[in-house]
C-alpha cells in the first residue's frame, strides 16, 4: 500500500490489517506515555483546504503519537488568498521535504493530482463529496471494537447522502467487510445513480427503526446545496429526525453515530446525541488510532505490488 | 563447543539444548533471581514478544514451585521502538501488557535470544516510557554473542558462540511442538 486515495483500493484483507493496528494503536494511545518512536524523522505535511477540525488534529495527533513531525497548511492565512494554484502550493510544501501528505480538498480528485505533482505518498482526508476513507476505517474500528465484528451487521446510513463523501466511503467499505446497508434519504438528498450502489433505499427513518444495529446519521450540507431540496427543517426532522421517540423504538443493543459536526435538533436529538447509545466521542478518539495505523503503514512497508 | 564446522553440516541441523536442557536452564535462572533479589519482593518479569513472554511465564512458575510467590509478568512488543522499521515492513503488533505499575519496582527483561542487542536497547525504551522502574535487568535463554552495543544479560540459559551467517533457532513449551535449541546455517536472523 502506497497510498490511501479511496476505500475502493482496500480489499477486506487490508481492512482488517489496518484495524487490527487500530487496535493495537487505542492501546499505546491509554499509556501513561501516549506516545512511541516509530516514526521518528518523518515528516508529514497536511493540506487541509476546506475546514475541517476533527480531521486535521485527528491527523495532527496520530502523526505527533509516532513521534512525527508535521507541517500544517491550511487555506486561511495561505498564499492561496494571493492566488497560488493547488499544485504550486503542493510543489512548495514538497519542498520543505514531507515523506506524506494528507490532503483534504473541496474538489473530488484533488488528491490524486497531489500525488501524481508530488510523487509522495498521499491520504485522502475528505475530497468534495467523492471520498474519505480514514473516516470509513474509524466507524469501522469503532463497530468492531463496539460489536466484535463488522461482518453481518444491519447499517441505517441517514441523511444528506448525495453530499456525503462519509456516506460513499462508509457504504462501500461496510460492503467490502460484509455488513447490509440501507440509504435513507429524501429522494432529492439519495445519490444519483443510487442503484449502481447495491443498497436497499428507504423513504422515512421510521421504515427501518426496529430492524438496524447501526443508524449513522448525517448532517445536510448547506455548503454543497444540501439545504435547498426540501421544504423545511421541521419537515425534514419529521421524516428523517432521529428524535427520543424514534431512539426509543431501536433494538436494545443497536447504536448511533455521526461522523460530527452534528446539527443538534435536526438530525439528531441533543439528548440521544449524549445518550448511552452514541457511539460519537469513540469514533473521535478511534479515529487517531486508524490514522496512527494508515501513517505508520504507509511509511514503514516497503511497496509490496 | 557446540560451533560444528559447516562442512560438516551437510544440512543436518544440530540441536544444542534439548527440552530438558532448556527446563533446568529455566529453573537455574529463577533461582538466580531470587537469590540476587533476596527474595521476590518488588520484581516484574517482563517478556519480549513473542518467545520472550512463555519463558517469562515459564521463569514466573518456577519461582512459584520453590517460593510459593506469584511474580507479576508483564509483555512487551518492541515493533514500534525498532530502529530499522523504514527498511524492515512490519507485520502485526504483539500486544503490551504491564498488569503492574513498574516505578520503583525491578524489571527482569526475558528474551530468547541475544544477538546484536538492538532488541534489548528496543525495550529500554518501551519499558522506560511505561514508567520508571527502580533498575532493570536482563535474562535470556541463549546468548550468540556478536554485540552491535554495550548491553550485557545478567542471567543466560546459555553461551552459545557462533558465527554471523548462523541462525539460533529456540522452540518453547507451549507455543511450539517440539522445546528446544538448535543451530544452522542461514542468513544470521534468528527465526
Amino acid at each position: 500500500m502506497r497510498d490511501l486515495l479511496s476505500v475502493d483500493d482496500l480489499d477486506r484483507a487490508a481492512i482488517e490489517d489496518l484495524l487490527d493496528l487500530g487496535d493495537d494503536f487505542v492501546e499505546v494511545l491509554g499509556r501513561d506515555v501516549p506516545k512511541v518512536p516509530a516514526l521518528r524523522g518523518k515528516t508529514i505535511g497536511l493540506m487541509f483546504y476546506e475546514p475541517s477540525t476533527r480531521t486535521r488534529l485527528s491527523f495532527d495527533r496520530a502523526a505527533k503519537a509516532l513521534s512525527a513531525d508535521v507541517l500544517t497548511f491550511t487555506v486561511g492565512g495561505s498564499s492561496v488568498s494571493k492566488g497560488e494554484s493547488l499544485k504550486d502550493t503542493a510543489l512548495t510544501l514538497k519542498a520543505m521535504g514531507p515523506h506524506l501528505m494528507v490532503v483534504r480538498h473541496r474538489a473530488t480528485g484533488a488528491p490524486w493530482r497531489v500525488r501524481d505533482w508530488t510523487a509522495l505518498p498521499v491520504v485522502n482526508a475528505g475530497d468534495g463529496a467523492h471520498q474519505h476513507p480514514t473516516q470509513a476505517l474509524l466507524d469501522l474500528l469503532t463497530l468492531r471494537r463496539h460489536f466484535g465484528k463488522v461482518d453481518g451487521l444491519r447499517v441505517a446510513i441517514v441523511g444528506d447522502i448525495r453530499h456525503s463523501r462519509v456516506a460513499r466511503s462508509l457504504a462501500g467499505s461496510l460492503q467490502t467487510m460484509g455488513s447490509s446497508v440501507t440509504l435513507v434519504a429524501p429522494s432529492t438528498l439519495l445519490p444519483i445513480h443510487v442503484e449502481s450502489w447495491e443498497v436497499d433505499t428507504a423513504g422515512g427513518i421510521d421504515q427501518v427503526l426496529g430492524e438496524v444495529d447501526v443508524v449513522y446519521l448525517l448532517r445536510i450540507q448547506t455548503e454543497r446545496g444540501g439545504g435547498e431540496v426540501f421544504p423545511s427543517v421541521a419537515e425534514y426532522v419529521s421524516r428523517f429526525g432521529l428524535t427520543r421517540r424514534r431512539a426509543d423504538l431501536l433494538p436494545a443493543d443497536s447504536v448511533v453515530m455521526h461522523p460530527g459536526p452534528m446539527n443538534r435538533g435536526v438530525e439528531i436529538d441533543p439528548q440521544v446525541a449524549d445518550g448511552p447509545r452514541a457511539l460519537v466521542t469513540h469514533q473521535v478518539s478511534n479515529g487517531i488510532a486508524v490514522r496512527m495505523a494508515v501513517l505508520f503503514r504507509l511509511l514503514t512497508s516497503e511497496v509490496p505490488e | 563447543m557446540h560451533r560444528i564446522p559447516r562442512s560438516c553440516l551437510g544440512g543436518l541441523v544440530p540441536q544444542v539444548m534439548t527440552a530438558d536442557d532448556l527446563d533446568r536452564a529455566i529453573r537455574r535462572i529463577s533461582h538466580e533471581i531470587v537469590e540476587r533479589h533476596h527474595g521476590t519482593e518488588g520484581i516484574v518479569l517482563v517478556g519480549i514478544h513473542s518467545r520472550g513472554v512463555p519463558l517469562a511465564e515459564q521463569i514466573a512458575g518456577a519461582i512459584e514451585s520453590f517460593e510459593a510467590v506469584k511474580v507479576p509478568v508483564g509483555e512487551l512488543d518492541i515493533g514500534l521502538y525498532r530502529d530499522d522499521l523504514a527498511s524492515r515492513p512490519t507485520t502485526r503488533l504483539g500486544r503490551t501488557l504491564i498488569p503492574v505499575d513498574l516505578s520503583g519496582e525491578t524489571v527482569v527483561l526475558v528474551d530468547d535470544v541475544l544477538y546484536t542487542g538492538r532488541t534489548i536497547r528496543s525495550a529500554l525504551d518501551a519499558v522506560l516510557d511505561l514508567g520508571r522502574p527502580k533498575r532493570v535487568e536482563l535474562a535470556v535463554m541463549c546468548d550468540r554473542g556478536h554485540r552491535e552495543l554495550p548491553i550485557r544479560p545478567d542471567y543466560v540459559g546459555k553461551n552459545l558462540p557462533t558465527s554471523e551467517d548462523q541462525k539460533v533457532k529456540v522452540r518453547i513449551k507451549g507455543i511450539d511442538e517440539e522445546a528446544g535449541v538448535w543451530i544452522s546455517d542461514g542468513d544470521g536472523s534468528d527465526a
